[in-house]
């Protein structure tokens, strides 16, 4: 499995250790710029940016842009990207990424049709790539670096995964957890899409074998079979760090797609029922609201010492 | 987006699939005109984008006049699963000698186009049996690929045949129209052992609408859902009296759980989305006004990006202008929050610290 962790740190006695190039593709436009500016202010390394046509510029007077991502990672060396281009041209900015050798392709545009992603995909899996999202907030080892759109507040450096297929719900129950003394080692937001470059069931692959993992949270919604998914890996890989979930739109009606394209019931399929019977099976308790995820969590790990 | 039956039967019929005969209408006096040009035996079908509509009493037999003066008008009042009759679809009567079961979709666990088939059809697929299950990728059903389904149905001679033919025309549909879902059930096996598509399922990829325009014409939506899809919300009509209003689609989805727990009835669901701004969540409340079930408004925000000033401003705004005069219970967390409470000290708005006391406070104000 891709050591996510060897992608977004490296790894130690490497020159630019805890120091991973980024690239960001889209920089010049007003949601790419913004949220470079406040990677930056992270700590996140950019170091450049792709804007067809805006070759030659530089960004926020530091960083240089380029015509394409074959020159970018050309003159950087960089592996990782993340894309803030409207959906409609995500299939190409993303091939682009892909083909020039990126290794972790985070993408941030909502609305991209499925079929795009699944063309995404294909190529990503050849070239040995990961792709986070589409429609993702992003993913981030708190206090060191932040690829994504989520604001820097709710998150502390601890030994707590979270996974998160809601940005929102990510923010919130990140908080809940880091006012309850729960760091976070890493979060990754998967996105809320139909279909994910990264489903839960890899995202817990990345983080499952982490040294000082203490615990995890996984933060769902209705829709799909990727809860369900996670909680089979769970029981058959035996993890055994605790482990807590919350499952989003156990009020929604059915066949009624809730705001996230991928957020839809149909018949049992993808309702929250089935995951949290799932859960259950996998001795996960389910969260009935968000503040009660750090409780359920220090249950857990009060049974475990 | 789901079509309706007639709409997915027109793609069938544009892509050379079987069917029956058949007309759909909206008013009686169409639906009278259609049934002498059909003739009768026919079936009289409600169009309503939800299934399970045979056990509602929303597909009945048609043998004369008489049966349709009373059954049309019949059917086109019956609400399924809260939804109203789009139109009424009048269809020849078929002779079946089998049903079956085929079905493409995008599967979301293996990210590639999967075909469903069985030898048994004409229940909902939860019930389907002995389920033929074959991952296609990317590409068009092969030719190879189609005869091993048909031969795992047990199909032979020509109903194999134009099972395969079925089958191939009905990926050419998938891919071409980038759906999510396409379903035949049932696909009958008439007395004659033609193949015909007896009802259509047919639902889209909304994100790639902009490639289809041809799909547009299809489009159903209420007022309200087209302004707030303009204001880029995205916003559910649901049938309580509390309008829930949050960013980002979990933590809305989260509180309507929260809402009915404690026994409130959300009325609609309203993700204002990660870019609000105070024009945006404006534009929301202008919408929530004109929802008349509404007698509160709940609002969960978490600022991130997204300032709670701007909400805050929003809200003053629109009482200034006499725009809301229901109650609102609002929770917001995040950036800026001291000093939105700040601002909205005094006014119509009570804050809470906790989600849970709005919930509450919701609850009991529109009870009152």
């Amino acid at each position: 499995m891709t050591d996510i962790f060897g992608l977004l740190k490296g790894n130690p006695g490497e020159d630019d250790y805890e120091n991973k190039g980024v690239i960001v593709q889209g920089i010049t436009g007003s949601y790419g710029s913004l949220h470079a500016g406040k990677m930056l202010e992270y700590g996140t390394n950019i170091v450049a940016g792709v804007t067809p046509g805006k070759g030659d510029q530089t960004w926020n007077e530091s960083v240089p842009i380029y015509n394409t991502m074959q020159e970018a990672v050309d003159a950087t060396h960089a592996k990782i990207s993340i894309i803030f281009v409207p959906a409609k041209f995500f299939l190409s900015a993303a091939k682009e990424a892909l083909e020039a050798g990126i290794k972790l392709l985070v993408a941030i545009p909502e609305h991209v049709p499925i079929r795009d992603t699944m063309e995404t995909l294909e190529l990503a899996n050849q070239k040995g790539a990961v792709v986070i999202g589409p429609n993702t907030p992003g993913i981030m080892i708190p206090e060191l670096i932040k690829i994504g759109i989520m604001p820097p507040m709710p998150f502390k450096a601890g030994k707590i995964a979270v996974l998160s297929k809601s940005g929102t719900l990510l923010y919130e129950i990140s908080d809940a957890l880091t006012n309850a003394g729960f760091g976070q080692s890493i979060t990754i937001g998967i996105g809320g899409d139909p279909i994910n470059g990264t489903r839960l069931i890899d995202a817990f692959d990345m983080v499952k074998d982490i040294p000082d993992l203490e615990g995890m949270v996984v933060v769902g919604e209705i829709g799909g079979d990727s809860e369900e998914m996670l909680a089979q890996r769970i029981i058959d890989t035996g993890f055994s760090k605790p482990t807590v979930a919350y499952i989003a739109g156990r009020a929604a009606p059915k066949e009624k797609r809730m705001g996230h394209a991928g957020a839809i019931v149909m018949g049992n399929y993808g309702s929250a029922e089935s995951k949290i019977s799932m859960f259950n099976k996998a001795n996960i308790p389910v969260a009935k609201r968000p503040a009660e995820v750090p409780v359920l969590l220090a249950g857990k790990m009060d049974k475990s010492d | 987006m789901q079509l309706l039956e007639f709409q997915a039967k027109e793609l069938f019929r544009e892509y050379g699939i079987n069917l029956l005969e058949s007309i759909s209408s909206t008013n009686i006096e169409d639906g009278r005109k259609h049934a002498k040009e059909l003739g009768y035996p026919f079936v009289i079908k409600i169009q309503v984008p939800v299934g399970g509509r045979g056990k509602a009493g929303g597909i009945q037999k048609c043998q004369n006049d008489d049966e349709f003066e009373l059954k049309y008008p019949q059917v086109m009042d019956l609400t399924i699963k809260g939804e109203k009759a789009r139109a009424i679809l009048l269809e020849k009567m078929a002779d079946i000698k089998k049903e079956l079961y085929l079905s493409l979709f995008l599967n979301r666990s293996k990210r590639c186009y999967t075909i469903i088939a069985s030898a048994e059809g004409g229940v909902e697929i939860e019930s389907v049996k002995n389920q033929i299950i074959k991952e296609v990728g990317l590409g068009h059903v092969s030719d190879e690929l189609a005869k091993e389904v048909a031969k795992e149905m047990g199909l032979e001679g020509t109903t194999a045949e134009q099972f395969v033919d079925t089958l191939k025309k009905l990926s050419k549909l998938t891919i071409e129209k980038e759906a999510e879902l396409v379903e035949i059930n049932p696909l009958a096996i008439m007395q004659d052992d033609t193949i015909m598509a007896l009802d259509g399922k047919f639902v889209t990829d909304d994100n790639s609408n902009f490639r289809h325009p041809e799909l547009q014409k299809y489009q159903e939506k209420t007022e309200i859902e087209e302004q707030a899809e303009k204001s880029g919300f995205s916003l559910v009509e649901l049938d309580g009296d509390i309008a829930v209003v949050g960013n980002g689609a979990g933590l809305v989805m989260s509180t309507l759980d929260m809402l009915s727990d404690n026994g409130g009835k959300p009325a609609c669901f309203l993700d204002v989305g990660g870019g609000a701004t105070t024009e945006s969540v404006y534009e929301a409340l202008t919408l929530i006004s004109k929802l008349d079930r509404v007698k509160g408004i709940l609002v969960n925000l978490y600022g991130g990006i997204v300032k709670t000033t701007v909400v805050a401003e929003a809200f003053l705004k629109a009482y200034e202008d006499n725009l809301i005069d229901l109650p609102v219970f609002s929770r917001l967390k995040g950036t800026e929050s001291d000093k939105a409470k700040e601002m909205l000290q005094g006014s119509r708005t009570k804050i809470f610290d906790s989600v849970e006391d709005a919930i509450n406070a919701a609850v009991m104000g529109v009870k009152k």
